[in-house]
């Protein structure tokens, strides 16, 4: 596993597409206040929450917030661990190019293991 | 052992607010302390200080609020959340320019913040979503 998905305090699961909910703005929200509150805070996307790091999450027609600023912010708050399933990424065609930040991929049975090495898991 | 839960469904139209009263009662007659009960995402509706559910469901609202009077447990519901669907303690009614309150005591509007120090400071945190 990569080191720096063992150090964190906080694992913020990320399992929602950008629109058709606020799941993953109020998780993002989440993680910024636990980085604000001065946690190591890794983010894992899982299943349809690999489309939020594609680029160009604008606000669109829905009227919702477009999340991509505040994936663009999370490096000021020290957020820079940003695991993703590569199965999830490999079902929807895309590969880690098509995503807006570096990312580290894992394979499923390195999720297991990321669940465990963080004390407190938020599920969003 | 020392719970807090995360409650993300609303009530009566998900499962998840049933489930996690039903775990925290049943956690607390077991001898575990239950000491906070955190809203976010819809759980916040969970607050709604005007619910009036028919008598023959539960109510949830009534539920939550005897933890807090029988066992001290915190309930505990995210401002950010809360705002944006209508969940208004007084103070935030009359800085907001409201003509009624949505939300009272026992249940509390707090920060995201009190959700990592729950989740971090407690036994278990368990999360019930829809």
């Amino acid at each position: 596993m990569h080191d720096d998905s063992m150090k964190g305090e906080v694992l913020v699961i990320l399992r929602h597409a950008p629109h058709g909910s606020s799941w993953l703005r109020e998780g993002l929200d989440a993680a910024l206040v636990a980085a604000a509150f001065g946690r190591r805070v890794t983010l894992l996307f899982v299943g349809e929450g690999v489309t939020a790091l594609v680029a160009g999450q604008a606000a669109g027609a829905l009227g919702q917030k477009g999340t991509q600023p505040t994936l663009e912010m999370l490096a000021m708050y020290d957020i820079d661990t940003l695991l993703v399933d590569c199965q999830a990424l490999d079902e929807r065609g895309l590969g880690t190019a098509d995503l807006l930040l570096p990312v580290t991929t894992l394979a499923p049975p390195e999720l297991a293991a990321t669940l465990a090495a963080h004390p407190l898991v938020l599920n969003f | 052992m020392r719970y807090a839960l995360l409650v993300q469904g609303g009530p009566y139209s998900r499962q998840a607010a049933h489930s996690a009263l039903r775990f925290g009662e049943a956690a607390i007659a077991r001898g575990h302390r239950l000491e906070t009960v955190f809203f976010y995402h819809d759980g916040v509706y969970n607050a709604a200080r005007l619910a009036a559910p028919p008598q023959d469901e539960p109510h949830l609202v009534d539920r939550f609020r005897a933890l807090h009077d029988n066992h001290g447990t915190q309930l505990k519901v995210c401002i950010a959340a809360g705002l944006r669907r209508g969940l208004l303690d007084e103070r935030e009614a009359a800085r907001h320019g409201k003509q009624g309150h949505s939300l009272e005591a026992p249940f509390e509007l707090t920060g995201l913040g009190q959700l990592i120090d729950a989740g971090l400071s407690h036994d278990r945190l368990i999360t019930f979503s829809p």
